[in-house]
């Protein structure tokens, strides 16, 4: 019965090519509901029981377990495929035109072929099965980034996407095979095996590195700023939110089975994802392109969830519970909280994009006055993810700045300064954070427009705007009520990691339930001053004007702030990690009435350049070499000789 | 709720008492202690013109502006009573309620679509995005010492807690200080009195708020002012003194960081626009010598 409620989906996925054109998106919602309802109910029963007995049954005789872990992030899965299905109805609506109807149907096959093999990959704990998954994933991922192909870039970005996914799944095989080599067996559970007998430190690199070039660490990531921006809103936004995650539950499952070496580890783990959180940041200040922006984003949000799981590593290692509980579950809460406000970001961008056909903000402006409620929720998510109070990215970032605290007043004289220097990272990742969402904030919404559009703009229409209010909601309730988030996630903590956290529980919830009640109040305050203002404001005369110009009453949109300006002062501090160039001719001494000018600036990424310098290098190399390969078989069977006589003279001088 | 309504008292003479000081030293006479409360009242009764630019953000940016503030004052401990709202890491919410507060504000700046504000605005997240690391350290260096994480425990046992803490606190009273300065838009950094936009942080980016939206800046700040004086309190009441003494050492506190503010900002030049992040940046790294001075200190007094 479960071998055909699972495979069902699969097949179901296939039917959406041959279905009529009109009733595709229905269908393809239907599945959706139907996937996500089918992994849901095992995964909350198992959360609101506090079972700790995971689910185990078969398809093909292939083991599957859910247990609390999976059930997280499969319900964090299937919440934002499930909004992404919803918001790709508005969004792909242009497209029904321009795009023949087959690449919309393999556009949703492939969509559900994600949602599908994303679940698997959560389930599944055989080797071969989890990378078939894992495979999968990323071919389905790699052609709905296709989605644009006919633009040369985006071809070139999802061939470069599909090509570093396999350099991390060939870290992921070899990592596995050696696991079987040692122990005979290819599963997360040998893992247990291996690491209760080897080296630990080696075998834990070759799996981060796998999944860390999924999850988008610095200096891996030179990925996902290009792929997310290629790809359609919708799946930048699913992308983005869960499917970057899947290395993030990579990383946590293998750490479930480390035994030694756990200071070390972490310590790596908290010094790489500071690194990414701080220059992820510090990258996206500088873009113009506002999905890329949310892709660099991306990066410093893998940032902050890595420097919980480094804390909570050190806590496994110097056998402090209370860190690891705080560090994990403000990862895990992060991995929540970032897969809502990420996507809701991306979404509110793709209706900004649908209406003004650029990604370029210094192009944008004045979008409020066009698209109030769309402004809203990206409003909404930019205070989220920028860590503000009263929404959820505030509690996960306080759980692991309540942690880092901890360890700072209870560790020793390494761990202090340590833990300080964690504390300092995330400190700076907060304030570049709202940095960078002022501007991009004001810069697209606030002020005037700065590009004369052709035709009107209106806001989006309410298909678009549901999943991005549901979204919302999520997000306001985990910043109102985060106990009931908290508790369920401290238990797939002390579960995973066998620790006993119930000493620390009570000092949570008081810890938890007077944040609520402070942004309870913060709202009610706000609320009823605004009714004040509101009443003051009726009885008086109001008037308006043009904005103050320093008694210059021509103000024109081209005065404003642009994105370059506001980083500008950033720029200038930041400049020798960040790669600028800026293209305009200077006004020379005897221009006296100056010409027309153009100004604009390119940031490159400095890891980018140092990656495709290696690969020049390694390019030239080849292509002296390539000089071997001339066409003529005489000269092949030469080197067969060669090679022969090689082998011969190694032998007789016993090198082999 | 002691330091609650103190604050709000000390708010009544604060800015009153600065405004006085700087105009004896000027050889002026000076206003009266409340006037700047009188103009609050005036603006308040005012009408408003707004630009026909802005939108729901300039609105209710002023508002949230203020009760971001006055949330952050329920967090702040007075000589070691019990808080209603004190918890285990609190001040990391103190902060990022004014943090919140400073963004709404940079986006009504932004709002208006000014070439001036913006100017102000980028600068206000600059600098405030350069002191929110000196503040953290400090906080970290005073639960070091006293190991606990929460505004009231640490203030309840911080001049218990070993007999360094003369020597460290006059740092981190400095440092206090001078964040203070910054975050409030004051002298070395920024001077309100200034009348170029060109060269104003603060200020530039109220340009087009008036009437009942500017008095909620100016009372705002005027409270973030106390609060910090408050905080300042905290490092030198001692715990156990009976609740008069304690509460005549609190106004006194005040009284000399308000003239302390006076004195700087009549004595002294802004410095360059280009050399304030330097400082700001500056302020960090005393801080963190502090913290590894306390650090020390500690492992030294442990063996």
């Amino acid at each position: 019965m479960m071998d055909f409620l699972l495979i069902l989906p699969v097949v179901l996925s296939l039917l959406i090519l041959i279905i009529s054109s009109k009733l595709r998106y229905y269908f393809a919602l239907f599945i959706t509901l139907y996937v996500s309802v089918i992994s849901s109910i095992p995964a909350i029963s198992l959360l609101i029981n506090f079972g700790s007995t995971p689910f185990v049954f078969y398809i093909f005789s292939t083991e599957i377990i859910i247990d609390n872990l999976s059930a997280f992030f499969m319900i964090v899965t299937n919440f934002t495929m499930l909004t992404g299905m919803l918001f790709s109805k508005g969004y792909l609506q242009p497209y029904l035109s321009k795009k023949s109807s087959y690449e919309i149907a393999i556009h949703y096959c492939n969509y559900l072929l994600l949602h599908v093999s994303m679940l698997l990959v959560l389930v599944f704990r055989n080797g071969f099965a989890f990378l078939i998954a894992w495979e999968l994933m990323a071919v389905s991922s790699f052609i709905l980034i296709l989605f644009e192909g006919e633009k040369r870039s985006t071809l070139k970005t999802a061939v470069n996407y599909l090509i570093q996914m396999h350099i991390g799944f060939v870290f992921l095989l070899i990592a596995f095979l050696i696991c079987q080599s040692e122990t005979g067996n290819i599963s997360f559970d040998a893992l247990k095996i291996y690491f209760a007998n080897h080296n630990n430190s080696f075998l834990f690199m070759m799996f981060f590195v796998g999944f860390a070039i999924k999850a988008g660490f610095i200096p891996l990531h030179t990925w996902l700023p290009d792929a997310h921006p290629a790809a359609p809103s919708h799946v930048s936004g699913t992308m983005s939110g869960v499917m970057i995650k899947m290395g993030i539950y990579g990383i946590i499952r293998v750490l479930s089975y480390v035994h030694f070496d756990l200071y070390l580890i972490g310590f790596f783990i908290l010094l790489i994802s500071a690194i990414s959180g701080i220059l992820g940041v510090m990258f996206a200040i500088i873009q113009h392109d506002l999905k890329k922006l949310l892709a660099y984003h991306s990066i410093e949000n893998i940032g902050i969830i890595g420097m919980g799981i480094g804390l909570g590593t050190i806590g496994l290692g110097i056998n402090n519970p209370l860190l690891v509980m705080l560090g994990f579950s403000g990862a895990l809460l992060h991995v929540l909280n970032h897969s809502l406000f990420k996507s809701l970001l991306f979404y509110s961008a793709g209706s900004v994009y649908k209406n003004y056909h650029t990604h370029n903000i210094e192009q944008l402006g004045g979008v409020i006055h066009k698209m109030p409620k769309t402004a809203a929720f990206f409003l909404i998510g930019s205070i989220a993810i920028c860590g503000l109070p009263p929404l959820n990215g505030f509690i996960s970032e306080f759980l692991i700045y309540l942690g880092l605290f901890k360890g700072l007043t209870t560790g020793t004289f390494h761990n202090s300064i340590l833990m300080l220097l964690a504390i300092i990272a995330l400190v700076l990742i907060g304030g570049l954070a709202i940095f960078c969402f002022t501007k991009v904030f004001s810069v697209v919404f606030l002020g005037t427009s700065r590009k004369k559009m052709e035709n009107e703009v209106n806001e989006v229409g309410n298909d678009m705007l549901f999943p991005q209010l549901l979204i919302s909601l999520a997000i306001i309730a985990i910043g109102l009520f985060p106990m009931i988030f908290i508790k369920p996630i401290t238990i797939i903590v002390s579960g995973l990691f066998k620790i006993n956290t119930d000493s620390y529980i009570l000092s949570i919830t008081d810890t938890f339930s007077k944040i609520g009640i402070i942004s309870i109040t913060l709202i009610v305050i706000t609320g009823s001053l605004i009714i004040l203002r509101s009443k003051m404001l009726k009885k008086r005369k109001v008037n308006y004007g043009t904005t103050w110009g320093c008694g210059s009453a021509n103000i024109s949109g081209k005065q404003q702030y642009t994105g370059s300006s506001f980083a500008n002062n950033f720029s200038d501090i930041a400049r020798p990690l960040l790669h600028i160039k800026k293209e305009y001719n200077q006004i020379s001494e005897n221009e006296i009435f100056p010409a027309k000018r153009s100004f604009y600036t390119h940031p490159e990424d400095v890891f980018k350049k140092t990656i495709l310098k290696i690969v020049d290098f390694l390019m030239m190399i080849l292509k002296k070499l390539a000089r071997l390969q001339t066409g003529q078989i005489q000269h092949y069977i030469l080197y067969a000789f060669i090679f022969i006589l090689l082998i011969f003279i190694l032998m007789y001088l016993k090198f082999i | 709720m002691i330091s609650f309504l103190l604050i709000l008292i000390t708010a009544l003479f604060f800015p009153g008492i600065i405004l006085r000081i700087k105009s004896i030293t000027s050889g002026r006479k000076g206003p009266d202690i409340l006037q700047p409360w009188k103009n609050i009242l005036i603006l308040l009764r005012k009408s408003s013109t707004f630009s026909s630019t802005t939108s729901y953000i300039f609105q209710i940016a002023p508002v949230i502006y203020i009760t971001t503030i006055i949330c952050a004052m329920l967090l702040m401990p007075f000589a070691g009573y019990k808080l209603i709202f004190g918890f285990n890491g609190d001040f990391i919410l103190f902060a990022y309620l004014l943090a919140l507060g400073k963004f709404f504000f940079i986006l009504s700046a932004m709002d208006t679509g000014s070439s001036f504000e913006g100017m102000g605005a980028n600068r206000e997240a600059l600098y405030s995005m350069l002191v929110e690391p000196a503040f953290f350290i400090l906080i970290g260096t005073i639960a070091l010492l006293t190991g606990y994480t929460s505004m009231q425990e640490i203030f309840a046992n911080l001049q218990l807690a070993n007999h360094y803490y003369f020597i460290i606190s006059i740092i981190l009273i400095y440092l206090l200080i001078q964040i203070a300065m910054i975050e409030n838009s004051r002298m070395p950094v920024d001077d309100p009195k200034t009348h170029l936009e060109l060269t104003m942080i603060h200020e530039v980016m109220i340009l087009d708020h008036c009437g009942f939206d500017l008095a909620l800046i100016q009372i705002g700040t005027t409270l973030k002012f106390a609060i910090y004086g408050t905080f300042i309190a905290n490092f030198v009441i001692p715990v156990n003194l009976p609740i008069v003494l304690q509460l005549s050492i609190y106004f006194s506190t005040q009284i000399i960081f308000a003239a302390i503010i006076g004195f700087l900002e009549s004595f002294r030049a802004r410095k360059k626009l280009m050399k304030n992040p330097q400082f700001i940046v500056s302020l960090s790294s005393i801080a963190l010598v502090a913290f590894i001075l306390s650090l020390l200190l500690l492992h030294q007094m442990l063996k």
